[in-house]
């Protein structure tokens, strides 16, 4: 027990280091320096990434609907923060919208989450009883639904249809020059609630779920109930991370959010590994800062005196990108940390099990 | 047997059970009785049915007709139904026609005190022994995904803890419950799997062949292991197995199942003795 | 009211029939290594932009069959390249791996074609329009359904009187045992993946007729919807595939005609969420069970 004390310790002092250094990065850098960015959209796959790790890593459960409680979440956000006098010039072709109120930040990113959860809830009652692959196909097909259905005119006094939507709160406005600490500070508990819920007794169902169904189920562990659990809490994270997402970029639009995001964020989580929540948020800040800084070199068209280099063009740098991470899935199966998370490292396997008693 | 059928000792009762995949009947009108404290075990040759008995009362299979008592208190009920009605091959079906079908999905039967052990050992992998027991605890379990996850059930998650190495230290496997539960040798990890089962307080125990694999020496501590647990956890078994030493040392009594009619029952003397069985273990010529 | 719905039922038969051709190679990949094969609809790009690269210095009476080659090639690669290595690893891997393929493939093309839309050929005889009844309508529309029927039937008959289709429906029913049996599965699965790939590259030419711009992304809808259709049909079942795909196809189209444009995707999803819950087989499908 002394030990596990220790560890928890030394753990929190290196959060807390990260959010400092963060903070200094800020400030000696600028908010609008590539770092900054990194670390802005970083922070946010990685709660997106964490959360999809619960349904995918933890719960063995393939689901590709991430995207579309992203965008659930995302949309949310947006709507009940539109400042009320931007709301005509936003919903211009809806005669200002429906929604007539504007709540703040933090409990819209909340009410986010909540409706996010709630969709999951509504779509895990039937497509939670299918298997494996139909499960990644049907929660493929939800996400799209759900796009269509923010698209649609009806509802676009809600949604403002296919048109932007803009003026909320974003990332740059709420807390200037300190974006980094605002964004650290929401991934940073929502990523701490789940980390304790997989250390839960219920986590320890997840994951039984995930190595053996006909034992859990022996086991007295209720299939249904424990998968539409892990589903509508990690749609409850991805709905937050939609919404932070959408902070992030300043304004949305539903056809940003398609399966190709999903996909992507699932590559980052089998980059980490699956069922390893620091392996996930490694690999979001690996792969945001691999994509938006490290390789743009490959995207310039480059001269090196009289000779051009070969293949250096727009697109390619996400063509050696897509490369790297199919050598990952194919030789790397176990990704970054494979099923261990960076504070066990060292230590024997399940020794945090520690024998607490006699 | 038969004279007491209404007997409140009655831990598990079979009537009728027929089990059909499409044109196979697997089990043919199956009825049997385990009483409290015995240990009863099912035999028969491979392909039997035996298994697939295990899974209709653990609720893996919907069986196809009959019923499956637990304490007196119906927790299968099922007649033909659909297409069934048609392609059955078994008897009785107008028997239960007009009962409420009855189906509990197995975390349910668990939960009312069956726990069980699988022919094909079957661990939580990616988790210790000692991961491996604690998760047996979850059904018993107060505390919501909330209080779980705040912490609230500090209390709680302590004693399941306890329990957990508790139970580790009567099968005799606390000096590896860190280890990684497929890490272990086999004897132990079927040892480990009653431990886990055992973790569901269960009233009675099902046990699918606990001694494959296990050599003759194995297979003694083993009967002796199950004797033990038996009377520490007040439990009544009912097991699969095909050593018949282990059978006959610990069984009180014993059925026989062969392509899925039970062809004899009673105690180890009368089984041993009887020709029907030996013909259906040893082969008899056809006339 | 015949007469307004006539053009909309006939583009969904064709779409219908473009959607089976590429159903195909879902559904015969699924029946052997119960793949989702993600990269199926990318490929079916790639064999649009083959021919637009192709017809650029090529005659098209050449062309047609390159492009068929080289998708084909394109196929057999993936398989060799992503899904052999991975024949032991779980099924979630495999998986994974046609994510990326599908990831790597639409980042390929969008770096080869510089991100914008290209105009596919106008293949000759297939453009041309014709009259059917009181529609005017393209040839394409006429020749799909009858050249998808006569592949179908043409594959059917492969797979049930021909040797490979022998080891096909082994592999598909058993791959454990039919290993044993001396069956060269790897041979098994490339024919699989080739047969698709083509189906896929012949799909592509009707479908590109009807929407000439071809982007990146653009075989990820039709190849989702596809596969829907394969699962509808009962996956595995080609004759199913064909029918499943029609029936999305005319559903799809009714859809439109009643104004509900932005439905008409959302409704192939619903209608595989309500077969994989009533009738998770789908309609010619056979039943299984799990072993416990």
């Amino acid at each position: 027990m002394k030990k596990g004390n220790l560890r928890l310790i030394i753990s929190l002092a290196v959060v807390a280091l990260l959010y400092v250094g963060g903070c200094l990065i800020e400030q000696t850098a600028g908010t609008k320096s590539m770092i900054v960015t990194v670390l802005q959209k970083g922070a946010v796959y990685a709660l997106i990434a964490v959360s999809m790790n619960l349904l995918n890593g933890f719960t063995g459960l393939f689901s590709l609907g991430q995207a579309g409680f992203m965008l659930v979440g995302a949309y949310s956000y947006a709507i009940l923060t539109i400042p009320m006098a931007k709301r005509a010039a936003v919903y211009q072709y809806y005669n200002g919208g429906w929604v007539q109120f504007t709540i703040g930040v933090i409990p819209a990113l909340l009410v986010a989450g909540v409706i996010a959860a709630l969709f999951a809830a509504l779509i895990g009652l039937p497509v939670l009883r299918l298997k494996g692959d139909y499960l990644a196909i049907a929660t493929l097909g939800f996400a799209e639904i759900i796009r269509a259905i923010v698209q649609w005119d009806t509802i676009g006094p809600l949604t403002n249809g296919s048109n932007l939507l803009k003026t909320y709160p974003t990332l740059k406005n709420i807390m200037p020059g300190n974006t980094v600490l605002f964004t650290f500070i929401i991934v940073g508990i929502c990523i701490g609630l789940i980390l304790l819920l997989i250390n839960s007794t219920y986590g320890r169902a997840f994951k039984a779920i995930r190595d053996d169904e006909v034992a859990a189920e022996a086991m007295g562990i209720n299939l249904f109930h424990h998968k539409q659990m892990a589903f509508v809490i990690s749609s409850f994270f991805a709905g937050i991370g939609g919404a932070l997402l959408a902070m992030y970029q300043g304004s949305l639009q539903a056809n940003s959010f398609k399966s190709s995001m999903t996909y992507e964020i699932l590559l980052i989580v089998v980059i980490g590994g699956m069922g390893s929540v620091s392996g996930s948020i490694m690999a979001s800040f690996l792969f945001i800062a691999c994509s938006e800084w490290w390789l743009r070199f490959l995207d310039a068209e480059t001269m090196l005196g009289d000779f051009k280099v070969p293949l250096l063009a727009p697109g390619f740098r996400m063509v050696v990108f897509a490369v790297v991470i199919m050598v990952v899935v194919l030789f790397f199966r176990k990704g970054i940390m494979g099923d261990r998370e960076l504070w066990e490292l060292g230590g024997r396997r399940g020794a945090k099990g520690g024998r607490s008693v006699k | 047997m038969s004279e007491n059928k209404t007997n409140s000792s009655n831990v598990l009762r079979l009537t009728d059970i027929t089990m059909q995949f499409g044109g196979v009947v697997a089990i043919n009108n199956l009825s049997l009785d385990v009483n409290q404290g015995e240990i009863v075990a099912l035999i028969g040759p491979n392909g039997a049915g035996k298994t697939t008995a295990f899974n209709c009362v653990t609720g893996v299979y919907e069986p196809t007709n009959g019923m499956v008592y637990f304490h007196g208190k119906p927790i299968v009920v099922n007649h033909p139904q659909g297409k069934m009605v048609k392609q059955y091959g078994g008897i009785n079906a107008d028997k239960y026609k007009d009962r409420k079908p009855v189906v509990y999905t197995p975390d349910k039967i668990t939960r009312m005190g069956i726990a069980r052990t699988f022919q094909n050992i079957r661990l939580f992998k990616s988790q210790t022994a000692f991961e491996n027991v604690l998760i047996g605890t979850h059904l018993r379990r107060t505390s919501n995904f909330l209080t779980a996850t705040f912490r609230l059930n500090a209390k709680e998650e302590k004693a399941m803890r306890e329990k957990a190495w508790n139970l580790l230290e009567e099968v005799g496997l606390a000096d590896v419950g860190n280890e990684l539960a497929t890490s272990l040798p086999y004897g132990k990890q079927r040892r480990l799997e009653i431990a886990r089962a055992l973790a569901t307080e269960p009233t009675l125990l099902l046990l699918d062949e606990p001694a494959a694999g296990m050599n003759p020496q194995e297979t003694d501590e083993l009967g002796e292991f199950i004797v033990e647990i038996k009377n520490k956890f007040d439990l009544t078994v009912f097991m699969i197995e095909h050593h018949m030493n282990l059978v006959m040392d610990i069984s009180d009594r014993i059925y026989v199942l062969d392509f899925g009619k039970q062809i004899a029952e009673g105690t180890p003397e009368e089984i041993q003795k009887n020709p029907v069985v030996i013909a259906a273990y040893l082969g008899v010529e056809e006339e | 009211m015949f007469d307004t719905l006539l053009p909309y039922l006939l583009a969904g038969i064709s779409v219908g029939g473009q959607y089976a051709l590429i159903a195909v190679g879902y559904t015969l990949v699924y029946g052997i290594l119960r793949l989702i094969n993600f990269a199926h609809g990318d490929i079916f790009t790639a064999a649009g932009f083959f021919m637009i690269y192709l017809t650029a210095s090529l005659p098209i009476g050449l062309s047609i069959p390159l492009v068929i080659i080289l998708t084909v090639a394109l196929g057999f690669t993936v398989e060799r390249v992503a899904y052999k290595p991975l024949r032991a690893a779980p099924r979630m891997s495999i998986m994974i791996s046609a994510i990326g393929v599908s990831y790597l493939l639409q980042n390929l093309m969008w770096y080869i074609t510089g991100g914008l839309a290209k105009q596919y050929p106008v293949l000759p005889g297939l453009s041309e329009t014709i009259k059917i009844g009181s529609a005017t309508t393209k040839v394409v529309t006429v020749v799909t359904p009858v050249l998808t029927i006569v592949l179908v039937v043409a594959l059917v008959l492969l797979i049930n009187r021909t040797k490979i289709g022998m080891a096909m429906r082994a592999v598909s029913k058993d791959f454990e045992t039919s290993q044993l049996m001396g069956i060269k599965i790897n041979n098994v699965i490339s024919t699989t993946f080739i047969i698709g790939s083509a189906m896929a590259a012949i799909g592509s030419m009707l479908y590109f007729t009807n929407y000439t711009a071809v982007t990146p992304t653009v075989g990820a809808m039709p190849g989702l919807k596809a596969f829907v259709a394969a699962v509808f049909g009962g996956i595995g079942s080609i004759p199913g595939a064909m029918i499943g795909a029609l029936i999305i196809g005319i559903c799809e189209n009714l859809i439109k005609a009643a104004g509900w444009t932005a439905f008409s995707d959302a409704f192939t999803f619903a209608l595989l969420i309500v077969v994989l819950l009533f009738r998770p087989t789908g309609l010619f499908g056979e039943k299984t069970t799990d072993k416990v």
